[in-house]
């Protein structure tokens, strides 16, 4: 089960709801950071670092000895990452998308790949959480080569939650693209409901069940869950605006072992989200009468 | 010779655009002919990125011999330089100020880039 935890809007607690959600399911369970740009939810997790791997992508190198400067490698890259004028080729290493195109185009066999360091994958182990989490090295743009590394780490035999970056765009989509169920956090604000509906459209797109989280209950207005109500999207949890919660934060605890009272909320959303995931699989089987 | 300008609008008169990547438009004047074409640069304007790589090319091949604009970023430098393309810099307000400038050799060759790139 893959469960992935996404916003629109920045800083609506994705990362809190994610490290709850994997604390409250007792056994083991494995929780991607995909925020490779800041992880964080190691910040929330005592852990033991249990492995560290340098993560790389594959970037064209010309051998100039065998290049006759057809420029057919420029042609073909859509991102300008290897450019040819009659001479020999400039490669753009951080502009690469890795597709390979420029190596198989060459008619001299003169473009060969090697690796470029984007980051490193960790693997750390907290209780019950195995946190996989990327980093992605200063000075590089891309995330989603990284967040594709970071997801290849986790095995589909235990449960796993991932932590998405905000927003809607490409390592948003990277993050969550195969996952059973998305759980959206926004908060009751204007600007959490306007971030809500562009998240909304784009899990929509992708065809993924998805639920809303609604953080800090009591700030802001209704609209939020005005919208949700019209366009019948489940609300399956509500985390008031609790300044105990907003301390226990501060002093990167888990809510959900800072403050007891609140534990039976993140247990409720884990119930809910796996009756969930269980009802839209038997759709499935049902769909495909019963043959998987 | 052709000499590319990086401009806002589509005649002599027109704003030099300082930026050269994500300029508006190309004009490309002929010192030989005396006239001059201009050429669109709307794709690059809202490329994501690899703008100036992507409007380095162009010029070159435009068959433009130099290249008189606002700033440069290293990348687009690093593709002009190997087309062979000169750039020059200038704060002219317009196409026809920058072009007596580069008639009278007012105008120096840069070496290198006079801004970092956005991305690293």
């Amino acid at each position: 089960m893959r469960i992935a935890v996404a916003s629109g809007k920045g800083g609506t607690g994705k990362t809190t709801v994610s490290a709850n959600l994997a604390r409250v399911f007792g056994s083991q369970v494995q929780l991607l950071d995909c925020d490779v740009e800041e992880p964080n939810a190691h910040l929330f997790l005592n852990s033991d670092l249990i492995s560290q791997d340098i993560a790389t992508i594959p970037v064209p190198e010309v051998d100039e000895a065998l290049c006759d400067g057809c420029g057919e490698c420029g042609r073909f890259c859509e991102y300008h990452a290897i450019v040819s004028f009659g001479t020999k080729p400039l490669v753009f290493p951080e502009m690469c998308h890795w597709c390979g195109g420029c190596m198989l185009v060459c008619p001299q066999h003169a473009i060969r790949e090697v690796d470029r360091r984007i980051g490193t994958v960790e693997t750390l182990q907290a209780g019950n959480i195995t946190l996989i989490q990327g980093r992605l090295d200063i000075g590089v743009v891309m995330a989603p080569p990284l967040i594709r590394q970071v997801k290849d780490r986790a095995t589909d035999n235990l449960p796993i939650i991932l932590d998405a970056p905000p927003g809607t765009s490409c390592p948003v989509i990277s993050t969550i693209g195969g996952s059973d169920f998305v759980l959206l956090v926004t908060e009751p604000t204007p600007f959490g409901l306007h971030d809500l509906t562009l998240a909304v459209d784009m899990v929509r797109q992708l065809g993924i069940p998805f639920g809303v989280v609604v953080n800090r209950m009591g700030v802001g207005d209704d609209r939020v869950h005005a919208f949700c109500l019209s366009e019948g999207i489940p609300v399956l949890l509500e985390i008031p605006d609790d300044r105990q919660i907003a301390e226990a934060y501060s002093r990167g605890r888990l809510i959900v072992d800072a403050l007891p009272q609140y534990r039976n909320l993140f247990e409720r959303l884990r119930a809910k989200v796996t009756a969930m995931v269980h009802e839209v699989r038997g759709q499935l089987v049902a769909a495909k009468g019963g043959s998987r | 010779m052709k000499i590319a300008f990086t401009v806002s609008e589509t005649d002599l008169d027109s704003p030099i655009d300082s930026r050269f990547g994500r300029a508006a438009k190309f004009l490309v004047y002929d010192l030989v002919t005396e006239t001059f074409e201009v050429v669109d640069n709307q794709q690059n304007l809202n490329a994501a990125q690899g703008a100036g790589i992507q409007s380095a090319e162009t010029v070159a091949r435009l068959g433009a011999e130099c290249l008189v604009t606002g700033h440069c970023g290293p990348k687009a430098f690093r593709v002009l330089n190997a087309a062979g393309v000169k750039v020059y810099t200038t704060e002219a307000t317009t196409a026809a100020e920058a072009l007596e400038q580069f008639r009278l050799g007012n105008l120096t060759p840069s070496t290198s880039a006079d801004k970092d790139g956005h991305w690293a």
